[in-house]
């Protein structure tokens, strides 16, 4: 069987479960609305391609596996009713960080980089403390009383502009001056040094 | 579930998880950042999860969440442009090769 075919077989595959999953999950009656199936497969998308992207090989499949990620995660915003949220998601990370991203890993791989060694020698117990982490986090999530309410409250875009152009007014001027020095020290730091090495 | 903040909680967990082991463990340092990035997200999750849930943070959620992600774009610069003025001395983005202060 050619490889093409094959590739295009597992795709479906899975597209198929990740899209079929969850509307087996509601037609069973554990995924309640229409929004729960929604969430569900943005959640799978979200993990499955962050674990893509912390274990794949090839480093610019990585990247675009953070894409993928970042648009997952602009629809999870838009679920939890954050529609600005999610737009300055989908313009800042998709549109500016992985491009940049993308850039810095043109300009930095060799030729022998994707072909040695992925992980370091500490990968079993970067492993292990990762999956440690999740779990007293996952338990210390489920035995505090937040004072959350059942109803998610949707973020109007005017009440917001409101409050971040009152009380947060100076943080906003601050981060503007970050991102000004940000810009300055990127273009110092990544320009080439006259005479120097090219 | 997307009607209960602990079901936002749990992910943004995971993705924070999945964001340290992929620092710990890769040796490429453009790597490492993208797995900062996945950290970065999965905190600013639960800051807008707190923000939808939470009636007292309900406005206030949305914008710690857009200032994070101002901070999180010039963290990515200035670290892209340091790999990137390193690479161009070294020769490797591997970080363990960067040894000079070891030797």
């Amino acid at each position: 069987m050619p490889r093409g075919l094959l590739t295009v077989i597992a795709s479906m595959f899975v597209v198929g479960t990740a899209i079929g999953l969850p509307v087996l999950l509601f037609l069973l009656g554990l995924l309640k609305t229409p929004e729960d199936v929604l969430f569900f497969v943005f959640a799978e998308v979200l993990l499955v391609s962050a674990l893509l992207v912390v274990t794949m090989r090839d480093i610019i499949r990585c990247g675009l596996a953070m894409i993928v990620c970042f648009g997952a995660l602009a629809g999870i915003y838009v679920i939890a009713g954050a529609p600005l949220v999610a737009a300055a998601q989908v313009l800042v990370y998709i549109g500016a960080i992985s491009v940049l991203i993308l850039f810095a890993i043109m300009l930095t791989q060799t030729k022998a980089a994707p072909s040695s060694l992925v992980f370091q020698t500490q990968a079993v117990g970067a492993a292990l403390a990762a999956i440690l982490l999740a779990i007293i986090v996952v338990i210390t999530v489920g035995a505090t009383g937040w004072g959350a309410v059942d109803q998610r409250i949707h973020t109007a875009t005017d009440e917001l502009a409101t409050l971040l152009f009152n009380d947060y007014v100076l943080p906003f001027e601050v981060v503007s001056v970050l991102l000004l020095a940000a810009v300055i020290g990127g273009v110092f730091l990544a320009k080439r040094e006259e005479g120097g090495p090219s | 579930m997307s009607n209960s903040l602990d079901a936002y909680l749990i992910l943004s967990a995971l993705l924070f998880a999945i964001g340290t082991f992929g620092f710990l463990a890769r040796r490429n340092a453009i790597s490492m950042l993208m797995s900062i990035e996945l950290m970065l997200n999965g905190v600013n999750l639960a800051i807008v999860a707190f923000g939808a849930f939470i009636p007292n943070l309900a406005q206030d959620g949305s914008v710690i969440a857009l200032m994070v992600m101002a901070v999180a774009a010039a963290e990515a610069t200035v670290g892209l442009s340091i790999v990137i003025a390193i690479y161009r001395n070294r020769k490797t983005p591997l970080v363990d090769e960067y040894d000079a202060m070891r030797r």
